[in-house]
Formats: C-alpha cells, structure tokens, sequence
C-alpha cells in the first residue's frame, strides 16, 4: 500500500466532513427555528469533529509535518478533495436539507463498512461517526417527508432542491484505480457495492416525501480531482481567513 | 514512590476531573479514562474521545493535566486513543444513576443494538414515567436530545445512546 493513497483518501473524507461541516454553520444564526438551528450546529459540530480526526490522522500518514489546522486552513481550493455537492451552497432550508439527505444516505452505510476497515485508525474513526450519521440522515430524512408532503409550496421548494443537487450525486460514487487499490487491501470501501442501499434509502425517502426521483442524467463531477465550482473559493475566504491574515495565530 | 503508588496516585487524580458539560460525572464513570500505565518515573494516561463533535474533549484533556499536576506528578504524558471506539456502554452503573439524579436520563438500551428508525422508551428523570415524547435529537450539547414528560410535564435532557 502507498502511503501516498491513504493520504489522498483520507483528506477527501476529511475535505467532505468538513466543508458541509461549516456550511451547516453558516445556518447559525439564520435558521428557521430554535430547535432546527440547535440540530444544524450539532451536525456541524459532529462533522467538523470527524475532519480533524480525519485531518489529524491524514497528518502523519503525509510527513510533512502538517497538522490537522495547516490541512484546513492554509490549502488552497484546488487542493481540496471533497465532493462538489457538499460545496454548493445552503440555498433555502430544502436545498440544505436535501444535500443532507443525499449526502447521509451515502454516509451512514459508508462508515458502517469503514468501521471494518483493516486500517485501525479509519475504522475507530468510522465507528463513531456511522452512529452520527445514522442521526443525520433521520433528522434530515424526516424534514424532507414533512417538506414535500407539507404545503404547495413546501413540497416545489423540496423538488426543486432535489432536482438541483441530483447531478451532484454521481460524484459520490466515482472511483480510481489508487482507492480500488485500497479496497483489495480491505482498507477503503468500495462504494459502488453502497449504492443500492443508497437509492433504496433515498427512494423510500422520497416516496414518503411525495416528491419525484430525478433522472440520472449528465452527472457534474471534478471534486475528488480539485476541480471545484466557483462557491469553494468564496467558502474558504470566509473560513480560511484568519489563518491567512495571520499565519499560526493561536487561541 | 513505588510505581503501584504512583500509579494509584495518579487514579485518583484522574477521577476527580469532570466532564464540563456533566459536572456530576467524571472521565472514570464516562468510561473517557482508558489506562494508566507507569514506566520508570513517568506515568502515561490514556483517554478517548466520546461524540466526535464534542467541544469538552480539549478541556478534559487541559483539567487532566492541571490535576495530574496538582497531585505532585511531574512526568506524565497524556495521548488520545481512538480504538477501540468509545460507546455508552462504557458509561458505570454509578454514572447512570448520577446522570439521573442530575435530572439528565441515561442511555436508554445498548448502542450495539440500535434501530435507525425505531424510537427507544426513556423514562422521565424526575418522576419515572415512561410517557415521554421526543421534542429534538439535538439539544444543548453533542450528546444530548431533548424530551419532554407527558406525566410531570417537565422537558430534560436524555444522553443519546452513541
């Protein structure tokens, strides 16, 4: 195994938990209700947690002696991995839900199969977060059947984010030969293998929602390469900026 | 010293740090504290994180150390462990009732043995009534939901089951 690999893997897992991490902040102060802002920034604070210990193992697999801040902090857009659909924007409280669901659905089986990873630091890692994920996808899944079997409005708000982010979705399950690498090792997962699970969660999801599964069309990919949509470059300015206006500052 | 009674000094040590957010539980109930270990003159403490977003860890591990010092221990190190990976389960009988009696309800059930979509019964805190209703899977901290009884009327606190 290279070391090389596991690095990459584990910075786009770590890039992914972060970056919908802080866009889940972003809703801090903004959201609909108490409760919904109380749940928005414990999902944030449960993924944020994962990408530092996600960063903080990626660290010394790169010997390069950064730490899990210089990763998040003092990269540049096109040297994050994370999947596109994590960086798009909040939108209206559907658009954020959505993703969320999208993402979850993914999620919770994906940490279940790392957390027999034969990599004991991914699988202790994936151990804890399969049991937050599992939180996430209920809360978002449960906001999703009440958004689109809700009013007329609540229900196009929904579809239209559904229909929105769904190109994002292929991504998710793309792959390459360094991680298929991983998987014959039993270190990766190998996510095609997810995929019926995910659809089957998301469809029940859906019908229960009222809402209409999107076609697979033309998927949008680019992420997992560092190719990025315009919004990752606006998103780190705002979250990288201390760090940039004052290298190493420390609480 | 002999390494036993540095080792048990540093035990006792370890068991007076609480967690911030629970200050009726310490990191020995919360099952946080993993091992101590004496070699040579140095004592080596072990803990493991609990929710992965949980802002108290840096502050344990800070309190750990202020106590470790305070104890007369000038050589220690304190490393985190992941594996295995912190459960509920660990939480001592001890704690649950201290969770209770602090009007927090425990884990209810075991975290192996949970349903993604099934609802556990937690019983009220205060008055024992097992008529209670979920309000948010999200409360004041990362391991908290907040409930509400139907009997005494009192929302509380239920320490998720992770």
């Amino acid at each position: 195994m290279s070391a090389g690999a596991l690095f990459r893997y584990t910075l786009a897992l770590a890039d992914d938990a972060l970056i919908l991490g802080h866009r889940l902040s972003e809703w801090i102060g903004h959201a609909p209700l108490l409760e919904e802002e109380l749940a928005l920034g414990n999902i944030a604070l449960d993924l944020i947690g994962e990408a530092r210990a996600l960063y903080a193992y990626a660290g010394t697999l790169d010997g390069k002696g950064r730490d899990e801040d210089g990763l998040a902090y003092r990269r540049d857009a096109d040297g994050f991995r994370n999947l596109l659909l994590v960086e798009q924007p909040n939108g209206d409280f559907a658009l954020t839900i959505a993703r969320q669901v999208l993402y979850s659905a993914l999620m919770h089986p994906f940490w279940r199969a790392l957390a027999g990873s034969r990599d004991e630091t991914l699988a202790a890692i994936a151990a804890k977060a399969e049991k937050e994920s599992a939180y996430h996808l209920r809360h978002a899944g449960e906001w999703l059947i009440r958004l689109g079997d809700g009013t007329e409005e609540s229900h196009r708000r929904a579809q239209d984010a559904v229909d929105e982010l769904w190109p994002y979705t292929g991504e998710m399950f793309a792959t390459d030969a360094a991680t298929e690498a991983l998987v014959a090792e039993g270190i990766a997962v190998d996510v095609a293998r997810l995929r019926p699970e995910w659809e089957k969660t998301v469809a029940d999801l859906l019908a229960r929602a009222t809402l209409t599964r999107p076609a697979d069309g033309w998927m949008q990919e680019g992420g997992r390469h560092g190719h990025h949509s315009e919004h990752l470059g606006h998103l780190l300015a705002e979250m990288q900026y201390l760090q940039r206006a004052y290298p190493g500052a420390v609480w | 010293m002999s390494e036993a009674a540095l080792r048990e000094r540093a035990l006792q040590a370890a068991a007076q740090v609480v967690d911030p957010e629970i200050p009726v539980l310490s990191i020995v109930d919360l099952g946080v504290l993993r091992e101590v270990r004496v070699e040579g003159e140095t004592v080596r403490v072990a803990i493991t994180p609990t929710y992965s977003g949980c802002p108290a860890m840096r502050m344990i591990e800070l309190s750990l150390e202020a106590a470790l010092r305070a104890s007369g221990i000038g050589k220690f190190s304190i490393e985190t462990v992941l594996s295995p990976a912190w459960t509920t389960d660990w939480l001592s009988e001890d704690g649950r009732r201290k969770l209770r009696d602090f009007g927090i309800a425990p884990p209810a059930g075991v975290a192996s043995r949970r349903a993604l979509f099934g609802t556990a019964a937690v019983a009220c805190p205060r008055c024992g009534s097992a008529d209670t209703e979920r309000l948010s899977e999200f409360g004041s901290t990362a391991c908290k939901a907040l409930y509400r009884c139907r009997q005494c009327r009192e929302p509380f606190d239920y320490f998720k089951c992770h």
